[in-house]
């Protein structure tokens, strides 16, 4: 037997954790280039509309400016991505507010600003859909041929027959509000670009080759004439998946124009109005059980609204529907999904990725399901949790062990949740601050769905110096979650090398081969593999060699890194270079049918039991997390420090998520696009929050892990809304749960 | 003339703040401040100052820089775009996040809230003078090993908001280290590390620093 690593399962220093916190780390709005002038976009004013004219107010002396409209587009006018069907600059028609249509550039950004407000877009206004049931009954056709830009089916057993057999049948419909990333950088861009040197950015963003693939057609260059670098990145949590090409795209047209460098930041209410948000969604349900409480049919009409262009909503409906039905076995299923047009911006990619979204009506209606059984909600889940053997609605056979009664145990143990139960249920009767614990138990699939990680077929490369240092090359970007830190730790450990010896190189698409995004939970668990195996190629070419021995050093010890660097000085004098590099493969016997939306959709899961316990006033409406406890299954946790963090930190948004995070839309425009009015929590908000692993390694990921960072957002949303209805008996069934909606769900309870 | 203070993190909680003030004008109480420190000051008191570049004396981590400025340039862009000195970042640019935190005279301010000119004739201390090159503060140590900070673009500001807590409150409880930098906003989440790092820091900090 291999000795387990030493590193891997250990706290070991953040990577970059010295320059973060003395503030020497470099953001994009931190560097300054010779020349540079700054960028400013100027927005649709309407959701829908005919552009007639643009008037350019006579105050301004525009001949100091860089003024830029879709006629200057050398290549394609497209943000390239799964269709090309958002323009990088409106030509004609706007399809919603704050579409860019025009980009001006100074070197002052006071006169820039002022600049901005001076342009004015003459548009003959179009009608417009802003609602998922507008879009749905096709009031306008405002997108294709019916305002559906992906629909999906899955289908198990035998829905329609198996009605009759249901002894009772329980009906429900949810709705969840969109969610602002608010990632505290702001997005930005700078780009040098000129017809001989070709386009190059640096920038905020979580995917170098997203951007590489939207600039090459924009400006009709060959690939190497495009080059993308990633800055230190300020958060980014699915926000800064797609939209970094935009803003590439906007600062290197100005750049084209000026001859000059670019940059463009975006302030908090541009970020916050113009760029992409969570997808609001409609879930309806009907589900048919019997009389003791197991699953006979579950039928699921998943919807969300896409905004005005695709973007990636077919890929977060993907995720959406397949996490729909949640951890359960149920021999009948059927679940349709689909996404639409609204006239609102593209709303996109946002830590879960469609699963928050369909886990929260599922997670809620599950509890009405459980009282309609006379059961109580832990017991429901228990009589129909998936085990080892069985199926999800995808038809996915599970091989894993997975044990989610224990996960639940354990999440009751540490939260006293059924002492306390019993005892809420007692003192609230005279309380006006009544109390509650409610729970969610969900699961979340770890990479791209189904053949996406063949088709991405990322790739890793592990280099060698000649002075024994280890250089990881990939595009997987830290934003945060300590992607640099957990690549080091596997490099490390796989090559028996001290920490201190390995660099991570900067995601540069000039430098690094593509890993593929930095999205879907998949750094740790797919590129983190590839990191582990292109190390290990890199180590055998040393022993192959000559340098002795397993673990790199004689006698089964790990070398010391004199040696290390004696055998790579050696090998780089007779051969040049050394380097290994890695491909994806797919772990053996995975399947996935794309047509009928069955198989493998996942390699593998994360499972999990989130519990919380919140206060909630009756006279004030005010709602407080008191308690959180989140148990999970992340096959094996690489750096404990790290991975509690990002439990904490998806806790914290999952609380935003369900009770405070609320955008305010008027015809599709966001109103409150500032910190001041769309409230995110605080220190003051966030509870204890109480993160517990189970280990149970993956044999297919890096040391055993599975992925991990977009799990803690799915469970908190149902675990609190579950929790306010045990405190006052209300059924709440949309989210944010903002003291308005409290107050008409109890005058419902009242009345 | 009642005596106010800057913004200062110190006993404010966001949320408690917004309830007393009302969420809309929580920017314009930050820049009444502002206004009162500009009268309260005998360079700028009584003089029109601008539309054009003015000259100014800032005080930034012991060394004196002159420049010239806007009037409406912030001490922010002062800092950030004259002097490169870029560890206080700009987020919501009007008092709400708490990521531009720096020192003004010890106490916590809001950078992007406080017009450069109006910083003149005081002790500004920014991340980047916290410690001398090469060395880390007793705090930044504490966030560091409390891994209270993930993408880090909020680190400078709870880093600075914490010194000046600690400064004042040297021995803070659980309770109000929970409350104590609610002045500053972080998405990552890292409150429960930033939490025990104030804790933590304050034990480094006893014995004097
Ligand atoms: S940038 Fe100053 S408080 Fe937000
Ligand atoms: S560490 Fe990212 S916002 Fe605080």
């Amino acid at each position: 037997m291999h000795p387990e690593p030493p590193l891997i399962g250990q706290a070991v220093p953040r990577k970059e954790g010295r320059d973060k916190v003395t503030g020497r780390a470099r953001y994009v709005d931190d560097l300054v280039f010779p020349g540079m002038m700054y960028g400013a976009t100027v927005r649709s004013p309407v959701a829908r509309g005919r552009i007639r004219a643009i008037h350019f107010d006579e105050n301004i002396p525009w001949q100091e400016f860089t003024v830029v409209t879709a006629q200057d587009i050398p290549g394609e006018n497209c943000v390239a991505l799964i269709l090309h069907d958002q323009p990088c600059l409106a030509a004609e028609i706007v399809n919603h507010p704050e579409e860019p249509v025009v980009l001006l550039g100074h070197p002052d950004k006071h006169l820039l600003e002022e600049a901005r407000r001076a342009v004015r877009l003459e548009t003959e206004p179009l009608p417009a859909v802003f609602t998922i049931e507008d879009s749905l009954a096709k009031k306008e056709i405002i997108w294709g041929e019916d305002n559906v830009f992906k629909s999906f089916l899955v289908e198990k057993g035998d829905v329609d027959s198996a009605w009759a057999r249901a002894e009772i049948v329980v009906e429900g419909e949810y709705e969840t509000g969109a969610q602002e990333q608010l990632y505290i950088e702001p997005n930005g861009m700078i780009a040098v670009a000129n017809p001989d040197e070709g386009v190059t950015v640096w920038g905020s963003m979580q995917c170098p080759y997203y951007v590489h693939k939207a600039l090459v057609p924009l400006f009709g260059l060959s690939k190497d004439k495009v080059r993308v670098i990633q800055a230190e990145t300020g958060g980014g949590f699915g926000g800064k998946e797609e939209y970094p090409s935009m803003i590439a795209a906007h600062a290197a047209l100005l750049a084209w124009k000026a001859g000059r460098p670019v940059k463009l930041i975006y302030d908090r209410a541009e970020d916050m109005a113009a760029t992409t948000k969570r997808h609001p969604s409609r879930t309806r349900h009907r589900t048919g059980v019997t009389r003791d409480g197991k699953l006979v049919a579950l039928e699921i009409d998943f919807v969300i609204d896409g905004g005005a262009y695709c973007t990636l909503s077919p890929v977060v409906l993907s995720r959406g529907t397949i996490h729909a039905a949640g951890p359960y076995e149920c021999p009948n299923v059927r679940i349709r999904s689909r996404a639409v047009a609204t006239n609102a911006p593209p709303h996109g990619a946002f830590r879960g990725f469609g699963a928050p979204q369909s886990v929260f009506a599922l997670e809620r209606h599950f509890d009405q399901v459980a009282k309609a059984c006379g059961l109580a909600p832990d017991e429901f889940r228990r009589r129909n949790f998936v085990h080892a053997g069985g199926t999800l609605a995808v038809s996915q056979v599970i091989h894993e062990n997975v044990d989610l009664p224990q996960l639940m145990e354990r999440a009751f143990a540490e939260s006293d949740y059924h002492a306390k139960r019993a005892r809420f249920a007692r003192e609230n009767r005279d309380a006006r601050v009544k109390k509650g614990i409610g729970f969610a138990a969900f699961l979340h699939g770890a990479g791209f769905t189904g053949s996406g990680e063949e088709y991405l077929a990322s790739v890793v490369a592990v280099e060698a110096t000649a002075e024994g240092r280890v250089r990881v090359l990939a595009a997987s970007t830290e934003i945060g979650q300590g992607a640099n830190t957990v690549f080091t730790q596997i490099a490390a450990d796989t090559l028996g090398l001290d920490p201190e010896l390995i660099d991570i190189a900067p995601p540069d698409t000039a430098a690094v081969p593509n890993s593929g995004p930095t999205v879907a939970s998949r750094t740790t668990m797919i590129v983190g593999k590839l990191v582990e195996s292109a190390a290990l190629g890199l180590k055998q070419t040393l022993v192959s060699s000559g340098l002795p021995g397993e673990r790199g050093g004689p006698e089964g010890r790990p070398c010391t890194s004199e040696e290390f660097q004696r055998a790579c000085a050696e090998y780089i004098r007779k051969h040049g270079a050394l380097r290994a590099t890695c491909q994806y493969a797919p772990p053996p016997g995975i399947k996935w049918d794309d047509e009928k939306y069955q198989g493998d959709a996942y390699g593998a899961y994360a499972w999990a039991v989130y519990v919380a316990e919140v206060s909630v006033d009756t006279v004030t409406y005010e709602i407080r997390v008191d308690d959180f406890v989140a148990v999970q299954e992340v096959g094996k946790v690489i750096h404990p420090v790290l991975a509690t963090g990002q439990i904490e930190g998806g806790v914290a948004q999952g609380i935003g998520y369900a009770l405070y995070e609320n955008v305010v839309w008027r015809e599709g425009r966001m109103v409150n696009a500032q910190m001041t009015n769309y409230i995110m929590p605080t220190s003051a908000d966030v509870p204890p929050i109480r993160v517990f692993f189970e280990e149970n390694p993956y044999p297919f990921g890096p040391g055993g892990a599975k992925g991990i960072g977009e799990l803690p957002m799915d469970g908190p949303a149902p675990a609190i809304v579950n929790a306010i209805e045990q405190a006052t008996g209300a059924s709440i069934t949309r989210i944010p749960v903002t003291p308005e909606v409290l107050m008409e769900a109890l005058e419902g309870v009242h009345a | 003339m009642s005596k106010r203070k800057l913004p200062t993190q110190k006993g404010l909680s966001r949320r408690a703040f917004l309830k007393t003030t009302g969420a809309a004008v929580s920017a314009g109480v930050v820049s009444g401040a502002a206004a009162e420190l500009l009268n309260a000051q005998s360079t700028a008191k009584n003089k029109v100052a601008g539309p054009g570049e003015v000259p100014i004396t800032l005080r930034v981590n012991g060394e004196t820089h002159n420049l010239n400025v806007e009037p409406r340039v912030t001490l922010l862009d002062a800092l950030r775009d004259r002097l490169d000195l870029t560890g206080a970042k700009k987020v919501c640019d009007r008092g709400t996040c708490g990521t531009c935190t720096v020192l003004v005279d010890g106490k916590a301010a809001y950078a992007c809230s406080m017009l450069a000119i109006d910083a003149q004739g005081r002790e500004i201390l920014t991340i980047e003078g916290l410690a001398p090159e090469g060395e880390l503060h007793p705090i930044s140590a504490a966030f560091v090993e409390n891994d209270a900070q993930q993408c880090g673009f909020c680190t400078p500001g709870f880093v600075m908001a914490c010194k000046a807590y600690l400064d004042r409150n040297p021995n803070p409880t659980e309770a109000q280290a929970k409350k104590a930098l609610g002045g500053n906003l972080c998405r990552c989440g890292t409150y429960i590390g930033v939490r025990a790092a104030v804790l933590d820091a304050a034990a480094r900090m006893k014995g004097g620093r």
